[in-house]
């Protein structure tokens, strides 16, 4: 052997990298199902009439006090949902993983099965309850008499609330019913026996454990609430429009895609505007110190 | 404090005992604690042993005030505290997982009860530096407790619960999740520390009888919700009541012997093994002729004889293991297997050799055959 044939290596065909494959595949189903449907409403946004670039359309849209209106709305009712979901989650889950009652485990698990329910349906039932023609309604009526019915917060922001209170309210339980289930007793035990009544065990023991649940379910909570459409729709309250609401308005009744596109990209910026603000709210709190934000 | 359970000088100023008044706790209506009457006396250490599920955790939570009894008082110095909220006792607790607050730092976590009570910021600070100091971790105060091993958390735990300078600390196994070597370590700390602090009264519960034979002035045995002995520790070890306490503190040969004679005045007993005639304290009131057991530990039995008055049994070698520090020895005696420990011989003698057993009369205990 000389000694140039001995140092010379010898030529390798560059072996095919597998995990680019498996990085590939799912950014090509993204690709095709996220983010080119979602360019074509940002190009449709800024298209104008003559079929060029335009923020004309932008222009009218923001011009408009339907559309002012409906970010008001919006925006209420996503706040006061997902701060009622995130208060009686809260104090449900506490109740059912705390106190010990018969019939606990089984209020753990139709918990699963609210959240398995499509969101008009609690729209429905509550027309059939809160109603003009609902149970409540007609009992108090018949009861004392009256010509018209009494209870009428349904067909508001109210009822549009207290329906998405009802239906997301689990969303904050199921991990917070994981996270309480991760505390150990003996930390309770420890904070009553150093002296700690039940509100300090409460926001310095148990609400720490609970922030990465508060948030996921929150954040969760929050994005459903600014996006729900069913409800508001099934309920059909008086003057309240959404941004859902309004974009179906202008696509599927009046055929108007420029504006409906539109507002669906605003839509789309207040949804991750206010999650983004929500994450920061919370690690304001406490949430960056234990590292969760 | 002295280890190992020698006697105690009397109680220092401003300790309180704990007492245990025919306390019965009930799960649902069945009786995992039952009529346990039972006094720590002011600034000792009593460990409380017994096999799993024996009650003696859940005399502790009783103490605690975790767990409300059905029947019976509890005492804390001298207030009765049966039917006072944990937080009104006065005591601090350390539990097996240690339960520091995960989401605080070490000061933190050791200011808790502290903060919890009101205590103005100043003491806060200067007590927290104080027993962080006791425990020696000063230097890890800016710490969470996921950035400190087992024996750290283990001292920051103790550090939270004297704090608050609690008149009754309670430990809950406290030293099981360590391994073997940080434990023994712990320990001696866990002595100093009451040494440092005599008017400290514990309440120990273990499972472990070395931790327990250890640390404690005294000893209490339960088995099955029920207090079973106790007694001063090194008492309770040479002199076990019966047969439960015999086996369970420490090991114990059980020898099956006939009671022949009283001798010294009642002090002693002649017993008949088999073949052999020997003298043993006479623990138990036994009447003549009675069957009876003869508790004789491992290390009380030699090769060799120690004088004139010894007993002498032989017996046939059975195994011999070899233990690093020592050699354990299993004999077959009168039919009775018996263990002895010895220092490593040059030549151990062999399986089927023909040996004979000595030991003191002062070494053996006759105990009623019964399970306590």
């Amino acid at each position: 052997m000389t000694a140039s044939s001995a140092t010379a290596k010898p030529s390798v065909a560059p072996a095919l990298d597998l995990r680019a494959l498996w990085i590939a595949a799912p950014l090509l189903v993204l690709a095709g199902c996220f983010f080119y449907p979602l360019s074509l409403i940002v190009a449709q946004a800024f298209t104008g009439d003559a079929g060029g670039f335009s923020l004309d359309t932008i222009r009218a849209v923001f011009a408009s006090t339907l559309f002012r209106e409906a970010i008001l709305h919006t925006i209420g009712i996503a706040l006061a949902a997902s701060a009622g979901c995130l208060v009686l989650g809260f104090v449900l889950a506490l109740v059912v993983s705390f106190v010990p009652f018969p019939g606990a485990a089984l209020l753990a698990r139709l918990i699963d099965t609210v959240i398995a329910l499509p969101t008009f349906l609690v729209a429905l039932a509550f027309t059939f309850l809160y109603g003009s023609a609902g149970i409540l309604n007609m009992s108090l009526m018949a009861a004392f008499k009256l010509p018209l019915p009494p209870v009428d917060f349904l067909y508001s922001a109210w009822g549009v609330i207290l329906a998405e209170v009802t239906v997301y309210t689990p969303f904050i339980m199921r991990p917070l019913l994981a996270a309480f289930s991760l505390i150990e007793t003996a930390q309770i035990e420890v904070a009553a026996s150093l002296g700690a009544g039940f509100w300090r065990i409460l926001g310095q023991i148990i609400l720490p454990a609970a922030l990465p649940a508060l948030l996921a379910g929150g954040s969760l909570c929050l994005l459903l609430t600014v996006n729900e459409f069913g409800i508001v729709l099934f309920i059909g309250a008086k003057g309240v429009v959404t941004l859902p609401l309004l974009v179906y308005d202008k696509a599927i009744q009046e055929f108007d895609y420029g504006t409906a596109c539109v507002i669906a990209l605003v839509n789309i910026l207040l949804s991750v505007g206010l999650y983004f603000l929500y994450r920061f709210a919370l690690g304001r709190l406490g949430g960056n110190r234990a590292g969760l934000v | 404090m002295t280890l190992g359970g020698a006697a105690k000088a009397a109680p220092p100023e401003g300790a309180s005992g704990i007492g245990f008044e025919a306390v019965t706790v009930a799960y649902r209506g069945i009786a995992v604690l039952r009529d346990l009457t039972l006094t720590v006396e002011p600034g000792e250490i009593l460990a409380i042993i017994g096999p799993s599920g024996c009650g003696k955790t859940t005399a502790l939570r009783a103490a605690a005030g975790f767990v409300r009894p059905a029947r019976g008082r509890i005492r804390i110095g001298q207030r009765d505290v049966t039917h006072l909220p944990p937080h009104a006792r006065d005591l601090g607790m350390v539990v097996q997982n240690y339960a520091l607050f995960p989401h605080m730092r070490v000061e933190e976590n050791v200011a808790f009860g502290l903060r919890a009570r009101r205590a103005a910021e100043g003491t806060v600070r200067e007590r927290v530096r104080e027993c962080l100091r006791m425990v020696g971790m000063s230097e890890f105060t800016g710490r969470y407790p996921r950035e400190l091993s087992g024996g750290q958390q283990q001292r920051v735990a103790i550090a939270r619960a004297l704090a608050i300078r609690p008149i009754v600390l309670l430990l809950d196994e406290p030293l099981s999740a360590l391994d073997a070597q940080i434990r023994r370590n712990m320990l001696e700390e866990l002595a100093q520390l009451h040494r440092n602090l005599p008017e400290l009264t514990v309440l120990y519960v273990t499972h472990d009888q070395t931790e327990a034979l250890t640390l404690a002035d005294r000893i209490a045995i339960m088995r099955e919700g029920r207090l079973v002995s106790h007694g001063a520790s090194r008492e309770l070890y040479r002199s076990p009541p019966n047969r439960f306490t015999a086996e369970f503190l420490g090991r114990a040969n059980l020898l099956p012997v006939r009671m022949e004679s009283m001798e010294e005045g009642g002090r002693q007993a002649r017993v008949r093994f088999g073949a052999f005639s020997l003298l043993a304290q006479a623990g138990a009131q036994l009447r003549l002729g009675a069957a009876c057991l003869l508790c004789i530990r491992p290390h009380d039995l030699t090769l060799e004889p120690e004088g004139p008055a010894g007993n002498v049994v032989e017996a046939k070698v059975v195994s011999t293991l070899w233990q690093g520090d020592q050699l354990s020895i299993t004999v077959d005696a009168q039919g009775t297997t018996v263990r002895l420990a010895s220092t490593p011989h040059a030549e151990p003698p062999r399986p089927g050799d023909s040996l004979r057993l000595h030991f003191r009369p002062e070494a053996a205990t006759l105990i009623a055959d019964d399970d306590g």
